[in-house]
């Protein structure tokens, strides 16, 4: 007997039967793709009894073809049916089966590239830059070696002032060859402020003028945790007609709530600076104050001194300002909860690293 | 700064009971007066006066005796039952029937030193007998204090720490340089007063005007004044005789002494400070023995010195304004530095008894040029330079002749000296509504002149301006808006309302200050960080980077007084600080470091001239104007960066990558696109602290040099301890900024037609410039007969080797190509490759790799 030889009748309808659920029980049975197709070559191949059968049709007596095709093409949809939807139930579990073999373990570290940062004390000025800019002033800057004249003079600090003496200034010497003997100072200073800025600004722009200038400056104090020899500074100045100390308080009212949240309030009192009169020192209230919230000092301020304004060629007759100045550091350790000043000034990454590049 | 004792400020002005330090310095705050600290009681717990009943000498076998003591420290401190307290005492200088100091088990003494009842020689001692040294109150350590000697007799039991001031907080007040008159108790009272409304009788008040027979002669003379103002315009001296001068000066006012921070000397001493602590009004006792009539005020004379009190010898300048008394020749001798210190010749000695006192007014300028040149800020410096009240004098020798008389048992002179020069200033004119223009708060005329007549002004109304003379302690006040700070001083700045001005509208941020944030925000998202170092060098680091003597970097600012000596120029490079900043890192075991910062350097110019001298208040001429800006050094932004060990690191994906050269070329290429110029880049053997072979020198487009970057020598990251082939770059932002024009991009459209990509390899020199044949590529292309169609040139690769052979290597090229309205045909790609081989060709010799 070939292998060809029908095992089963075109019109045995009982055996047809017998096949198609021989064949749904394989399909059934198959657990994976390599399953199915044996059961698809066994069920469906040429050789297994249906397609047996099928072929056998061409010899039967003409009446009985239909019948027989009938019968066989039904019983063979219905394999093709079910090995279809063993096919596709069979894949699925297939493609799971890969993702889940492909999964990997998503906690391992991920930092490939280094991560960069910004200096806090840098990012503090450019935000506080910010807030005066949305008040439509402007960002105003100078060196930071600056003649003595800019420095004290133009800021009405006397040549015997006490005031000029307490400012731990640092002074420069005249260069090798300069005109005069070498060791004498050169009428230059590394500013002890940014109010030198102020003087410059009045002298070169038209009024009014409204400006910040945050930068660098510079007193003869030995590192510890509270002072530094470099730090930085924030002035504000506005010149215009009729400005007064009411506006001087919104503005820094407006300036510690932008710092330091809405609930920030700010303090004036009585003090002196040279370049201001009325003088004032800002305190600001301080929840996290160690030993109990209260008033902690911030800056200084107050009305600019007609003395300023007309070193700068200003009328104090039809001009009044207000200025004001405070520390970058300061308010960064307040905002911050920094303890030592140490921290802001060694360059050692980990201090900047944690503050990211916004601030 | 002045120190304020509580009870001290209540014989002035009305305090309230259980005023406390905390609640004073509140009170003061309000009207100017900063609190700098609170001085907590030198003594707390229980110290009472107690009677010794018992004293029993025991030797003991180190030589030392004991002494074994009952003392009566009365019913509410001694032993129950009543028995008197056993305490032993090392001292010897009492006997039973003294009255002493006893600090009792829970008293914490100055050190602090607490006492507790212990066990000691056998017995156990209940307390301490107190020494004046071991209570802060004196260096005297002989022996134990016996009541009796001081002059007090007061009840067994009495609370010693009322009774010696030891129980008391002191207040240390801030005072602002125009503010002299607060170094007094006078003044801190009469702001007391004015911050709380409490009533306050001035001691400086009324000024005598009796008339006096002459007293001690004293000439005022002034051959050279500062700024046309006489050296001295009010001199007063009283004689006092018979005077116990260098007697210990009465307990309470050594107590106040000490409470102010000041040493008990001797009495003639002690009263002279008390009387300036009290009143502001420095003064002098000289040994009327020891000075010759008359007195003759006068400057220096070069050449001329002085041993001051303080036993140093001090040259004196022409400027130096002296006292003098005339021995031989008419003020030939110098007896003081006016104002500043006495000299030591006519101090009061153990042979003193005769006194004369002086008290003067200087001019705050000399005193503080001297006390300046002389590096004498002594306490009458520090508040004659400050200014003092002209009309004190009077008031100070009366009061200090009254306590000399009353403590030391002397007669003082009728006689009286009082050269009065003094003139009154004309009165300040200030338009009645300034403080309300000013400060923002409708202050009425009334309310203006009720204000300046409480803090001692003479005010004449006259409508709209007021005429004010202000009161002879406040030499600060001398134009209007010193008045309008008084005004809202004293109505409190509390009342100024808080109002947002209208800004001119601005134009926010420059484009240098918006590039400066680009580039640093470019750096971090980089992977660098940001450091800040400080600008201070010195020629040790130069000479550790290898800067050799000629180079530019050399020269410096230098300052006149450095905080260190060995730092004391100003740099002219970041990376001279900053790699100082990377070597910290590493120290600190950062072995990979990426650092940067931005920042000004200063370039001072050979040819630099002094800046001119120029008064304020006025504005200067132009060309005054130009000459200070001519002085002041060109200092540019500069962008530096450092970058050491792994530039990325090794992980569980696999190793890294160490720094080299190129990643220093990447971060300045980063700053150079940010700012948007195209950077030329060169090889440059010959700059510190750069390896010769390693180095670019960056170029904007006109050949000006913006910086350097590139691998550092080794010897440098020898020297610094860094990583082995650290790189460093440092650019000068400015000068970016400056090759640009400003102008918006105009953008190029973007193609849709297809790409169409081309490699090349082509075979050159070695030392040929990869930049150089990249350069030819892109001139080649652009010039082929498809047109403009280089989209792109990337070197993906060089080889040398020897399928190029000796001295050759290989630069493989890949060209992305498209037209902006065609696609490319095979024919033009073509021509483009023929074209890029053609001028590398004619440019190097370059042929097309086989």
């Amino acid at each position: 007997m070939s292998d060809d030889t029908p095992t089963l009748s075109p019109l045995d309808a009982v055996g047809v039967e017998a096949a198609v659920k021989d064949a749904l029980a394989a399909v059934e049975a198959a657990r994976d793709l390599d399953e199915l197709k044996s059961a698809r070559i066994a069920h469906t191949g040429e050789r297994s009894p249906l397609a047996l059968a099928n072929r056998a049709i061409g010899a039967l007596a003409p009446a009985d073809k239909g019948t027989a095709g009938k019968l066989l093409g039904g019983a063979r949809g219905q394999v093709q049916q079910a090995l279809a939807a063993r096919q596709e139930v069979l894949e699925a579990e297939r493609d799971a089966r890969v993702l889940v073999e492909e999964t990997v373990d998503v906690t391992l570290p991920a930092d490939r590239r280094p991560r960069g940062a910004r200096h806090p004390l840098e990012m503090l000025s450019e935000r506080v830059a910010d807030i005066f800019v949305a008040m439509g002033w402007e960002i105003a800057e100078g060196p930071e070696l600056e003649a003595e004249w800019f420095n004290f003079d133009a800021l009405n600090f006397g040549v015997d002032h006490p005031a000029r003496q307490m400012q731990d200034t640092f002074f420069v010497a005249r260069a090798d060859g300069a005109d005069g003997t070498d060791g004498a100072d050169a009428g230059l200073v590394l500013r002890t402020h940014t109010s030198p800025v102020q003087a410059r600004t009045l002298l070169e722009r038209e009024l009014p003028v409204y400006i910040a200038c945050p930068g660098k400056v510079f007193r003869t104090d030995e590192l510890d945790a509270t002072h530094t020899p470099v730090f930085h500074q924030v002035e504000g100045l506005a010149v215009d007609k009729g400005l007064t100390m009411a506006h001087l308080k919104g503005t820094l009212d407006h300036f510690a709530q932008a710092i330091f949240g809405p609930e920030a309030r700010t303090r004036l009192r009585p003090s002196f600076f040279p370049f201001t009169e009325p003088s004032a020192e800002m305190d600001l209230w301080f929840p996290q104050k160690k030993g109990g919230p209260g008033w902690i000092e911030w800056g200084g301020c107050g009305m600019v001194n007609p003395n300023v304004l007309r070193a700068c060629g200003v009328d104090p007759e039809v001009y009044s300002g207000f200025a004001f100045g405070m520390g970058i550091e300061r308010t960064l350790m307040l905002r911050h909860g920094i303890a030592d000043m140490h921290d802001m000034v060694e360059g050692d990454v980990r201090f900047s690293t944690q503050f990211g590049t916004e601030i | 700064m002045p120190r304020v004792p509580l009870t001290w400020l209540a014989e002035h002005v009305e305090t309230p009971a259980g005023l406390t330090a905390e609640q004073l310095a509140a009170d003061l705050v309000r009207v100017g007066l900063e609190e700098e600290a609170i001085l907590p009681a030198a003594v707390t717990g229980p110290l009472v006066v107690g009677e010794v009943v018992e004293r029993t000498p025991e030797p003991q076998k180190n030589g030392k005796t004991i002494n074994w003591c009952r003392v009566d420290v009365g019913a509410e401190h001694n032993e129950p039952g009543g028995d008197p307290r056993g305490i032993v005492c090392g001292a010897h200088n009492f006997d039973v029937g003294d009255r002493v100091v006893v600090a009792l088990p829970g008293a914490v003494l100055p050190g602090p030193f607490p006492i507790a009842s212990r066990k000691t020689y056998g017995h156990v001692s209940d307390g301490m007998i107190c020494s004046a040294r071991e209570l802060g109150l004196g260096e005297d350590h002989d022996g134990i204090i016996v009541l009796s000697t001081l002059g007090i007799d007061v009840p067994v039991g009495t609370d010693a720490r009322e009774l010696l001031g030891l129980g008391e907080e002191v207040l240390e007040i801030n005072v602002t340089p125009d503010r002299g008159y607060c170094f007094s108790m006078r003044g801190v009272a009469r702001e007391f007063s004015h911050s709380t409304g409490a009533s306050f009788t001035d001691p400086g008040l009324p000024v005598p005007t009796d008339e006096r027979p002459a007293g001690f002669a004293v000439e005022l003379e002034d051959d050279a004044p500062i700024h046309d103002v006489p050296g001295c315009d009010r001199f007063v001296a009283q004689v006092v005789r018979g005077v116990r001068a260098t007697d210990p000066s009465p307990t309470w006012m050594q107590r106040r002494l000490q409470q102010a921070g000041m040493r008990p000397i001797n009495l003639a001493v002690d009263v002279t400070n008390y009387v300036m602590l009290d009143l502001g009004q420095p003064m002098h006792a000289y040994d009327l023995a020891r000075v010759a009539e008359p007195i003759v005020v006068r400057r220096a004379r070069t050449g001329e010195s002085l041993r001051t009190l303080d036993d140093v010898v001090r040259t004196l300048d022409p400027q130096d304004l002296l006292v003098t008394d005339s021995p031989a020749g008419r003020g030939e001798r110098i007896i003081g530095l006016a104002g500043v210190m006495g000299g030591g010749d006519s101090e009061v000695g153990d042979a003193t008894s005769d006194l004369l006192v002086e008290a003067a007014h200087w001019d705050p300028v000399t005193v503080a040029r001297t006390a300046r040149r002389h590096k004498l800020p002594s306490e009458a410096a520090k508040r004659y330079e400050r200014g003092v009240d002209p009309q004190l004098p009077r008031v100070a020798v009366a009061r200090a002749v009254a306590l000399l008389v009353e403590h030391g048992g002397g007669v003082a002179d009728d006689g009286l000296t009082d050269v009065d020069r003094t003139v009154v200033p004309s009165p300040i004119e200030l338009p009645a509504d300034l403080p309300a223009r000013l400060v923002g708060v409708p202050y009425t005329a009334d309310e203006v002149s009720a204000t300046l007549t409480e803090i001692g002004c003479e005010v004449r109304g006259d409508g709209d301006v007021l005429h004010v003379l202000p009161p002879t302690w406040r030499p600060d006040l001398t134009v209007g808006v010193d008045l309008v700070e008084e005004v809202a001083r004293l109505r409190g700045y509390d009342a100024i309302p808080s109002v947002v001005p209208a800004a001119r509208p601005g134009l926010g941020l420059t484009a240098g200050q918006r590039t400066r944030r680009s580039v640093a925000r470019a750096l971090a998202d980089a992977g660098l960080v940001e450091v800040l170092s400080y600008p201070f060098v010195g020629a040790d680091q130069l000479d550790a980077l290898a800067i050799g003597p000629d180079d530019d970097r050399r020269r410096a600012a230098r300052l006149l007084n450095p905080l260190s000596d060995a730092q004391p120029l100003m740099r002219t490079d970041l990376l001279t600080t900053l790699l100082d900043t990377a070597r910290r890192n590493v120290a600190r075991g950062e072995s990979d470091v990426a650092v940067f910062e931005i920042g000004l350097v200063t370039l001072p110019q050979p040819d630099a001239r002094v800046a001119p001298r120029l008064p304020g208040g006025v504005r200067p001429s132009d060309d005054d104007l130009a000459a200070l800006e001519a002085a002041v050094p060109p200092q540019p932004r500069r962008v530096a960066g450092v970058l050491a060990g792994q530039r990325e690191p090794a992980g569980w994906w696999g190793p890294g990558r160490r720094v080299d050269h190129t990643d220093a070329i990447a971060a300045a290429q980063v700053v150079a696109d940010v700012v948007g110029v195209p950077l030329g880049i060169a090889a440059d053997d010959a700059r510190a602290p750069f390896h010769p072979g390693r180095c670019a020198r960056l170029a904007t487009a006109d050949g000006t040099v913006v910086g350097y970057a590139g691998e550092l020598h080794p010897n440098v990251v020898t020297a610094l301890g860094l990583p082995a082939r650290a790189a460093a770059f440092e650019v000068d932002l400015d000068a970016l900024l400056a090759a640009t024009d400003g102008a918006p991009l105009q953008a190029t459209p973007v193609s849709t037609f297809p790409v169409a990509k081309e490699d090349v390899a082509l075979v050159v020199d070695a030392d040929v410039p990869a930049r150089d044949v990249l350069d030819a590529v892109r001139v080649g292309a652009a010039a082929s007969e498809a047109g403009d169609v280089v989209e792109s040139v990337r070197l993906f690769d060089v080889y040398t080797g020897s399928q190029v052979g000796e001295g050759k290597k290989s630069l493989a090229v890949a060209l992305r190509l498209r037209a902006a309205d065609r696609t490319l045909t095979a024919a033009e790609t073509a021509a483009v490759r023929d074209a890029v081989v053609a001028e590398a060709g004619r440019r190097f010799g370059a042929t097309l790799r086989a």
